[in-house]
């Protein structure tokens, strides 16, 4: 991988559900490495999309859609499955954790599915489990919680594994879908800082979805999707 | 593995339905095992009601009309044998032993069978099991006035060594005319035996004589006809005829000529039949409703695991955030299948666990009076290997029947790809 190839890479990239008008039109997005980014996009302007689009669950009907250099289209859907975990981590709105699983465990989940992730996090810290008790150690979830099932944690915390989750392993990229939105403004903060720490450390680009504008300027970039995205920008003339 | 723990864990989240799923599956399990074992074990039985008597004699009918009549205590005799007939037979160079059986007396509802002490000697049941007494002794052939009890009679109307009992003329269970002149005395009671034995009362032939010696057209004397118990005693109890009787040869190789010379005697239309044979007749006719049986339990076993089906189905749309958080670590569809696939596997081996332990624990709880109430001895014995198919092909069809939620979920974790819906 040459140094400045950039981590996401759209071009002229159209999509439409089936039966249905165009919902994506853009014709140039690019990620740098270990940038950080934030996406404006209230609901509606077909973020989730994109989303399933960068994470190879589904393929454009025309244009180009590139992370890391590799073009998605030109894989298989189950080389697709396995490249989105190996360089990319996802953090939803809320509810991110399967609640029966213990929080170790949940955290565990990219390295069971990835190889690649699983060598890097025992290249760095001698085992899976270590690399992910000094991730939610960092985050701020002490070791008596490790063990206790996802689902008795307050949001918050949960909101820390699912970025534990998303980091273990190191992927290039963590796309974060309005991580925030359910945690209260002094949290929300607090969460960005640590999620930009943790991001930082791991050498990871983070592609941060949010409607609420008042997190923009924390970024270092920020685009409006619906003024990138020109089908909803033709809905609305 | 870990989609096993996985599945394993999701599961345990929903332990509430997931128990009640593998209750139905075990319980529909225990049924179809103890319906195998209880018929496979019943047929054994019945094949042994008798056994070591190697011909049955009665006058011409059918065989299984013989059958029923001479050792069921089931239907009547159309026609009875002379005792000349069964002293002929009797003295035969190939008979080893000859007992006579004299049926057509009841007391309520329970049959009553004259015959001779030599019954108590060589009817045998079962894997060659002889009568045994629970309590006193056998009648005496020449006290006519002594009733050895089934077991079954003596327990269900709580009669003790010593109690008097009047016999009732006919087999109905209410019997307008009763032989109450001449009472008889209970001198023993047999062990149970789990065969028609214990629902019979033995009296010796004389005392069947005795009863109705003073009967003449098939109806009680009146008056000065009467004839006392105490006036019978003094007078000749050898009975004219007989119903039936039962043959011990001194070698089994003589049973079908002797068999045929029976059939073919000019001395009176006879019938002889081989007990082991007419059962199992008999047995199949009553087969179709031990199908029947086994066809039921199979069915409830199906409305088991359909109930698993039913389960993880509905499961299946709350549990799609579930599956959309594992694609977004990675997991791909067929990981989602394999994981429906798991859980309908770990339900249905639970289930049949649970059911082979529900199974065992039926077996000890009812062993002991299944045994000394029906004869049915139910083995703790591991399952054969009919058994063992029984139970891979449920696992089998549990499995197949999870690949219904898997085919669903692959096919929706395809299209909800990294979606969450609440």
């Amino acid at each position: 991988m040459a140094r400045h190839t950039p981590i996401i890479e759209l071009r002229d990239l159209r999509f439409a559900w089936p039966k249905q008008a165009l919902l994506l039109d853009i014709a140039e997005f690019t990620l740098q490495p270990q940038q950080r980014l934030f996406l404006k996009g209230p609901s509606g302007s077909g973020k989730t999309t994109l989303l399933g689009l960068l994470g190879g669950v589904q393929l454009p009907q025309s244009g180009c859609i590139k992370l890391l250099g590799q073009d998605l289209s030109q894989l298989s859907a189950s080389a697709r499955d396995r490249f989105r975990v190996d360089h990319s981590g996802f953090i939803f709105q809320q509810f991110n954790l399967l609640p029966f699983l213990s929080v170790l465990h949940n955290v565990l989940l990219p390295c069971q599915f990835s190889k690649l992730r699983q060598q890097r996090a025992t290249a760095r810290h001698g085992s899976i489990e270590e690399a992910a008790q000094a991730l939610l150690l960092q985050l701020g979830l002490t070791e008596s919680l490790h063990h206790t099932l996802a689902g008795q944690l307050s949001i918050g915390q949960q909101q820390r594994v699912a970025a534990a989750r998303a980091l273990i392993g190191q992927p290039e990229l963590v796309i974060a879908d309005e991580p925030t939105s359910a945690l209260d403004a002094d949290s929300r903060e607090a969460f960005l800082h640590l999620l930009f720490s943790e991001c930082a450390a791991a050498k990871a680009s983070l592609l941060f979805v949010s409607h609420d504008q008042s997190l923009a300027p924390l970024f270092d970039r920020s685009i409006d999707l619906t003024e990138l995205n020109r089908a909803t920008r033709k809905q609305e003339y | 593995m870990h989609l096993l723990r996985i599945a394993l864990s999701s599961l345990a989240n929903r332990r509430f339905t997931a128990l009640l799923t593998v209750f139905a599956i075990a319980l529909s399990m225990a049924l179809l095992l103890a319906v195998e074992r209880v018929r496979t074990e019943a047929r054994a039985s019945f094949a042994s009601t008798i056994s070591s008597t190697d011909l049955i004699v009665g006058a011409r009918s059918g065989s299984i009309n013989l059958l029923l009549y001479s050792v069921f205590r089931i239907g009547n005799a159309t026609n009875n044998i002379r005792w000349s007939s069964f002293e002929h037979f009797a003295q035969h160079p190939q008979v080893k032993w000859a007992v006579p059986l004299s049926l057509g007396d009841s007391h309520h509802g329970y049959r009553v069978l004259g015959t001779s002490e030599d019954y108590f000697t060589h009817y045998q049941y079962g894997r060659k099991n002889h009568l045994a007494l629970r309590e006193g002794r056998f009648f005496n052939n020449q006290a006519p006035f002594e009733v050895v009890l089934g077991a079954e009679v003596a327990d269900a109307l709580g009669y003790t060594l010593g109690q008097e009992l009047v016999l009732a003329h006919g087999v109905a269970a209410v019997s307008l005319v009763k032989h109450d002149d001449k009472p008889f005395t209970t001198v023993g009671i047999l062990a149970r035996t789990g065969t028609p034995v214990d629902r019979t009362l033995h009296i010796a032939l004389a005392g069947m004589q005795a009863i109705h010696i003073d009967w003449q057209h098939g109806a009680p004397a009146y008056g000065n006809q009467k004839i006392s118990a105490e006036q019978a005693l003094q007078m000749d109890l050898q009975p004219k005829e007989i119903t039936a009787m039962l043959i011990g040869l001194k070698s089994r190789m003589a049973t079908f000529a002797l068999q045929r010379e029976i059939n073919q005697w000019s001395g009176e239309p006879l019938l002889a039949i081989l007990p082991g044979v007419a059962l199992q007749e008999l047995w199949s006719l009553m087969g179709t409703a031990e199908k029947a049986l086994f066809i039921v339990s199979l069915f409830v076993v199906l409305t088991g695991l359909i109930g698993m089906l039913t389960a993880i189905l509905t499961s299946l749309n709350e549990r799609r955030r579930e599956m959309a958080i594992l694609r977004s670590v990675g997991a791909r569809p067929w990981h989602i299948a394999s994981l429906l696939i798991l859980e309908a596997f770990s339900l249905a081996f639970a289930g049949i666990l649970a059911g082979l332990a529900f199974l065992y624990l039926a077996i000890a709880l009812v062993q002991g009076p299944l045994q000394s109430h029906y004869g049915l001895y139910l083995a703790f014995s591991a399952p054969t290997l009919y058994e063992w198919q029984l139970l891979g092909a449920v696992l089998a069809a549990g499995v197949l029947m999870g690949a219904v939620p898997a085919w669903r979920a692959y096919r929706q974790s395809l299209a909800d790809g990294l979606n969450i819906r609440l």
